[in-house]
């Protein structure tokens, strides 16, 4: 548990409205001083995740823990399920659809970048039931 | 590179954040797909897109850039600006297609 925990709802339909539970996570780390760098990583983490979010699962719960030494982002989601998790970590590897890819998103990437970002990424998820990704962003690593 | 001589390199009409202009820049990228902005992550300033929609401005605020210029001409709607304009992004719109505006930038100096 850190010291500051933080927690939006990510509506799901509009991808044109998303990013807005980002943004405001962005704010508040700023406010509370944390490193540039950090900030910029976990930003990323979290929009790729919100993004893949309304894209994919129609919204969801993103809980932002903010410790001493780590960030923890928790994403999750009551939608379709990953049926192959190795495939999806695949770069290029992608199932969203034209809406996606007119914004510029569904190239295959989300997840890599979540991760490439993040120091140590857990997903959990479950066909029919849901996904819950997790990610630990060490503070000025 | 400073903002306000991009905008005469590219011949660009600035939408907002003219009060920025004076802003520094050491590098840009340029991409229609925000996600491969988002993979490379340096110290760009600037990012060149032909994609016209509010994910490109949250995604120049995740990755920290200062300016977004639309080239080929497009010009984007008021709710990219007042996006824009509440984050403090610089936006312009410039006639050039992407790959020349992409060399006369980077001829003058500008690197990726």
């Amino acid at each position: 548990m850190g010291d500051v925990r933080l927690t939006y709802r990510v509506d799901g339909g509009d991808l044109l409205q998303a990013g807005e539970a980002s943004s405001k996570m962005k704010m508040t780390l700023k406010k509370l001083g944390l490193p540039p760098d950090t900030i910029r990583r976990a930003s990323i983490c979290m929009y790729e995740g919100e993004i893949n979010m309304v894209i994919h699962a129609d919204g969801g719960v993103v809980t932002v823990d903010v410790g001493v030494d780590d960030i923890d982002i928790c994403l999750k989601d009551q939608g379709p399920g990953i049926p192959n998790v190795d495939k999806a970590m695949e770069e290029g590897f992608t199932t969203a659809g034209e809406v996606a890819r007119d914004l510029g998103f569904g190239a295959g990437m989300g997840l890599p970048n979540m991760k490439r970002y993040s120091d140590d990424m857990k997903i959990e998820t479950e066909v029919g039931v849901g996904t819950t990704v997790t990610m630990r962003i060490h503070i000025n690593s | 590179m400073r903002l306000y001589e991009i905008r005469d390199i590219l011949h660009a009409q600035v939408l907002c954040g003219e009060e920025h202009l004076d802003r520094e820049i050491r590098s840009a990228c340029a991409s229609d797909f925000m996600s491969d902005v988002l993979a490379y992550v340096k110290d760009q300033g600037v990012l060149l897109t032909g994609m016209v929609n509010p994910q490109v401005v949250r995604t120049v605020e995740m990755m920290d850039m200062k300016c977004i210029i639309f080239v080929r001409g497009k010009v984007p709607g008021e709710d990219i600006l007042s996006l824009a304009r509440e984050r403090d992004i610089v936006v312009m719109a410039s006639a050039e297609r992407m790959f020349i505006a992409c060399g006369l930038l980077y001829r003058n100096g500008l690197e990726g």
